[in-house]
């Protein structure tokens, strides 16, 4: 099911993704504390470039990476294959894509 | 419980693997939805947040930074595994990925109560 | 000391796949005893029409693995004093391949995939001249040594869940062939190989669950050979990358 072009599309998402990871996970630490609000997340993110380029980055990456994945469990779990599990990596892919985009543009533009 | 056969550790790495990242792929399309409200719905957004101090809320959010966590660190080793020379030690690698990443989510959760 | 008033319940898959069946026999049990000495006893005992494969005896030839307890294993190397859970043992032909009849399964897609992971030799040089001389020290040969002591028994193909989820996938025993003639510098079709494994069924798949070193009976590591195809073969497609 995964041949060496996916195979590679998700190690390399998924090595992009270590470092944003482990920045996420300390966003959180740092920001739970105290409970959260839109207007603390949103003074933390607004209009900033840096922001966006983490978010960015990480939605595409994670786009990437879970249509793989899914369509590797999609195969082996549901035995989906042919056309119909192509269609799933790329809809599960612009969905994703779709959604974390308007979330980053959300929080971050200006 | 009698053990499933086939069962040992590696192979239980492998699922922990595959089931937090199926459970991180499906929460997803949630978590992107509920942000992209802060501008449009900002009231959405804060009634989620407070509903969030729940503290029933606040283990799942424990939960889920712990299948984060532990699907970085298990993807980790598993890259580590391919592309850096063989190591015998996979079963105290696949077990230290596991309790770094209690280790991440029980700070969240400390901090978070 | 001959426990021969203890009984072993044992239950046996029996028929083809489309017809599949459990039958119970009650067989003595014995201080030393291997699994394929019951499957023998039922049949010259009890049931002459009971269809199993054997040859060696002694480990060898690979041919009498089964399923035993939902583990696979070789049986003429497993006392079932290791393996019977309160005497009892329940025994099934050997997973992810088709059954012909009771415990004798077709090998034919296990060798098949042998083949389609161009695991055969590919000469460098004729008959008539010299051979390339390969040192036991050398690292090349040192990593093929750990993979060619393969015995063929398609336990590590019934352990791997990658190999029961994609049919496809060339499975264990068949990547790890190709990992150590990828090793032999006597071996001239590298990039050959190096595109056999990185099809559709290839190297990629695996998820290193590593069923496969925690039941191979000769205790080869097929995950350690698998991860030696992925980074080679990732290796290669950035060199051509690059030379392009």
């Amino acid at each position: 099911m995964l041949d060496l072009r996916l195979y590679m599309a998700q190690r390399l998402s998924a090595l992009v993704m270590g470092p944003l990871v482990l920045g996420h996970i300390a966003v959180m630490i740092y920001a739970i504390q105290g409970g959260l609000s839109t207007a603390e997340i949103l003074g933390r993110t607004q209009g900033s470039l840096l922001w966006f380029l983490f978010y960015g980055t990480f939605v595409v990456a994670v786009s990437v990476h879970a249509a793989i994945g899914l369509r590797v469990i999609a195969h082996e779990w549901l035995r989906l294959r042919g056309v119909a599990l192509v269609a799933l990596t790329w809809g599960i892919f612009g969905a994703l894509l779709a959604l974390g985009l308007s979330a980053v543009f959300a929080v971050t533009l200006p | 419980m009698k053990q499933p056969a086939r069962s040992h550790p590696l192979w239980f790495a492998f699922v922990l693997h595959r089931v937090s990242g199926l459970a991180l792929a499906l929460f997803l399309p949630a978590h992107f939805w509920l942000l992209s409200q802060a501008i449009s719905a900002p009231a959405r957004l804060d009634g989620f947040l407070a509903f969030a101090e729940n503290p029933l809320v606040k283990i799942a959010e424990f939960g889920l930074v712990f299948l984060l966590a532990v699907h970085m660190f298990g993807g980790l080793r598993l890259m580590a595994l391919e592309f850096l020379p063989w190591s015998d030690r996979q079963k105290t690698l696949a077990a230290g990925a596991v309790g770094a990443a209690l280790f991440l989510s029980g700070t969240f959760f400390l901090r978070a109560i | 000391m001959t426990r021969s008033s203890e009984m072993l319940h044992v239950t046996v898959q029996r028929g083809t796949a489309q017809d599949p069946r459990k039958q119970r026999f009650d067989v003595p049990a014995r201080e030393n005893q291997t699994v394929l000495d019951v499957v023998s006893w039922i049949q010259q005992e009890v049931d002459p029409t009971l269809s199993y494969r054997f040859a060696c005896r002694v480990g060898m030839c690979g041919s009498c693995a089964m399923m035993v307890n939902g583990v696979p294993r070789w049986t003429c190397r497993t006392h079932v004093s290791r393996v019977a859970e309160s005497g009892q043992l329940d025994i099934a032909p050997l997973r992810n391949l088709p059954v012909i009849k009771d415990l004798a399964t077709d090998m034919d897609p296990f060798f098949d995939k042998w083949v389609a992971a161009e695991g055969r030799h590919h000469p460098t040089r004729g008959r008539l001249e010299e051979f390339d001389p390969i040192k036991p020290d050398d690292p090349n040969r040192v990593e093929a040594n750990l993979g060619i002591e393969c015995i063929n028994c398609g336990i590590c193909y019934a352990a791997c869940d990658t190999v029961a989820g994609n049919p496809d996938y060339l499975g264990p025993a068949a990547l790890q062939r190709a990992w150590t003639l990828l090793n032999d510098s006597r071996d001239a079709d590298r990039s050959g190989i190096l595109a056999a494994v990185s099809g559709k069924g290839g190297c990629h798949n695996c998820h290193s669950m590593g069923s496969c070193a925690q039941y191979c009976p000769n205790g080869l590591n097929p995950m350690r050979a698998i991860a030696g195809l992925k980074r080679e073969t990732v290796k290669a497609a950035l060199r051509w990358k690059r030379d392009a």
